[in-house]
């Protein structure tokens, strides 16, 4: 058990390093799905191991040993995970619940508050044009969700290249694409080893919308192309202008998706941002989906879980063990 | 448009503070209104040549209507329920810490080697530089 323990702490990293690689090789739906399956499993095994570490340091208080009718002396001799490591999992999960609470209370207020404005905005259309000159849009979550277009993009974009940018925003806001964005991000906060699967979902949801857009409208190209010519149409904003724009809607994000992708720089999956590789996927064929990648990730949650199961059968065998010494007769 | 025409940052801050007391001023007053009664209402003996800057500016931006009157302009909020809930949604999630990640944008920011990129990839299909 000592070593096996630590897996379904540092097995995460496996699915961080291969979240990127798996992302751009397999059809976004099923990346989307398998990233955050993974990345939910991962984070409740990982949590389920600083539990037992709890746990087991907290059969050596001799008030709970007492309670539960263990022999401490037993505990203290046979515990295969040494006191500091019981101790500093106990510290870990404090932490780790602290962070998670927090980030799933964060997540749910914000999508509550949206959910709220969108039902706010005017009309009873899906669409809501802003006569605003700079080039924006945005899919706000909701039931029904909204999505919001600038007079500015509509002006860059060519009739057809408008359908491809209201089928994508279309898809995010029937498809509740934020919902895995959040699921996998709560995840991340429970175990920050799978910070850069969140931010890879966040990747593989743009790129879902890309393909329901690309099918919908039946064209690859045009799909690519309003894509780049969106990208660059906010990004020609002049600069003051844009600035404005940013602190007007406070969006922040862009910033901390940067962050990310830095982040993904370090871990040596360094290259160009989000939107040259949505165009670079969609001016290539339709991934298709690799059997061999998912049951790899699949291959990944089961040694974790194998891990997780053995340090638990560990911990109920010590437990009997200890019984066992105060009740004899039992065994 | 006429953004960015003064250089440095508490210039431009000011520029945007008092276009704000002017939208307010329209807005409080629910009529047209020339460059003159909104300088009054302003106060603060801003120069009758501020107020038509910015008053004009307003308009290139698309925020004024104006209707000539005589010599002179009135000058009217447009009328713009999208823009405004627009606006409020920003005002109200600029609380949240998560709003971002809640919105989902059609296109994230460009770096410059991305903007070459995505050029370079869509050849004659995008305008060129200017």
């Amino acid at each position: 058990m000592p070593l096996a323990i630590f897996l379904p702490l540092a097995v995460p990293l496996c699915v961080t390093v291969g979240a990127r690689p798996v992302a751009a090789r397999l059809p976004p739906q099923a990346a989307t799905w398998l990233l955050t399956v993974a990345a939910v499993a991962l984070a409740a095994l990982s949590t389920a191991v600083l539990m037992l570490l709890a746990g087991a340091a907290a059969i050596r208080i001799p008030l709970v040993a007492t309670l539960g009718h263990m022999s401490l002396q037993v505990v203290r001799r046979d515990d295969p995970a040494s006191l500091s490591v019981s101790v500093g999992g106990t510290a870990l999960l404090a932490v780790a619940t602290a962070a998670a609470g927090r980030a799933g209370w964060r997540r749910v207020r914000a999508l509550v508050t949206a959910a709220r404005q969108a039902r706010c905005l005017p009309g009873s259309e899906q669409v809501v044009v802003v006569p605003d000159g700079t080039a924006d849009a945005y899919a706000v979550p909701g039931w029904p969700g909204r999505i919001v277009v600038t007079a500015g993009m509509l002006d860059a974009l060519n009739p057809d290249e408008r359908r491809v940018l209201l089928a994508h925003e279309g898809a995010h806001a029937t498809g509740h694409h934020y919902l895995f964005t959040a699921v996998t991000h709560f995840a991340a906060a429970a175990n920050p080893l799978l910070r850069p699967v969140a931010a890879t979902v966040t990747y593989t949801v743009e790129r879902w919308a890309d393909e329901t857009a690309a099918r919908d409208c039946g064209d690859r190209r045009l799909a690519a192309r309003a894509v780049g010519k969106a990208a660059l149409a906010s990004a020609d904003r002049p600069a003051p202008a844009r600035r404005r724009h940013v602190v007007a809607l406070g969006i922040a994000g862009p910033f901390l998706r940067h962050g990310a992708t830095r982040l993904g720089r370090a871990l040596g999956l360094g290259g160009p941002g989000p939107v040259p590789r949505r165009v670079a996927a969609l001016l290539a064929p339709p991934p298709r989906i690799r059997p061999l990648l998912v049951a790899a990730v699949a291959v990944v949650v089961l040694i974790s879980s194998v891990a997780a199961l053995d340090a638990a059968i560990g911990l109920h065998a010590l437990v009997e063990l200890a019984q066992a010494r105060v009740f004899p007769s039992r065994s | 448009m006429s953004t960015g025409d003064r250089p440095g940052d508490s210039s431009r801050r000011a520029a945007g503070e008092l276009e704000s007391a002017v939208l307010a001023v329209l807005h409080a007053a629910g009529v047209p209104l020339s460059p003159g009664t909104v300088r009054e209402r302003l106060g603060g003996g801003l120069a009758y040549t501020t107020v038509v800057t910015i008053l004009s500016r307003l308009h290139a931006k698309g925020v004024l209507d104006r209707a000539r009157m005589g010599r002179a302009y009135l000058y009217a909020p447009v009328a713009d329920e999208p823009g405004l809930a627009a606006r409020r949604m920003a005002t109200v999630l600029a609380a949240e810490p998560d709003r971002a990640a809640v919105l989902a944008r059609f296109v994230s920011g460009l770096s410059a080697s991305d903007e070459q990129l995505l050029r370079r990839m869509l050849g004659a299909d995008v305008p060129g530089q200017d």
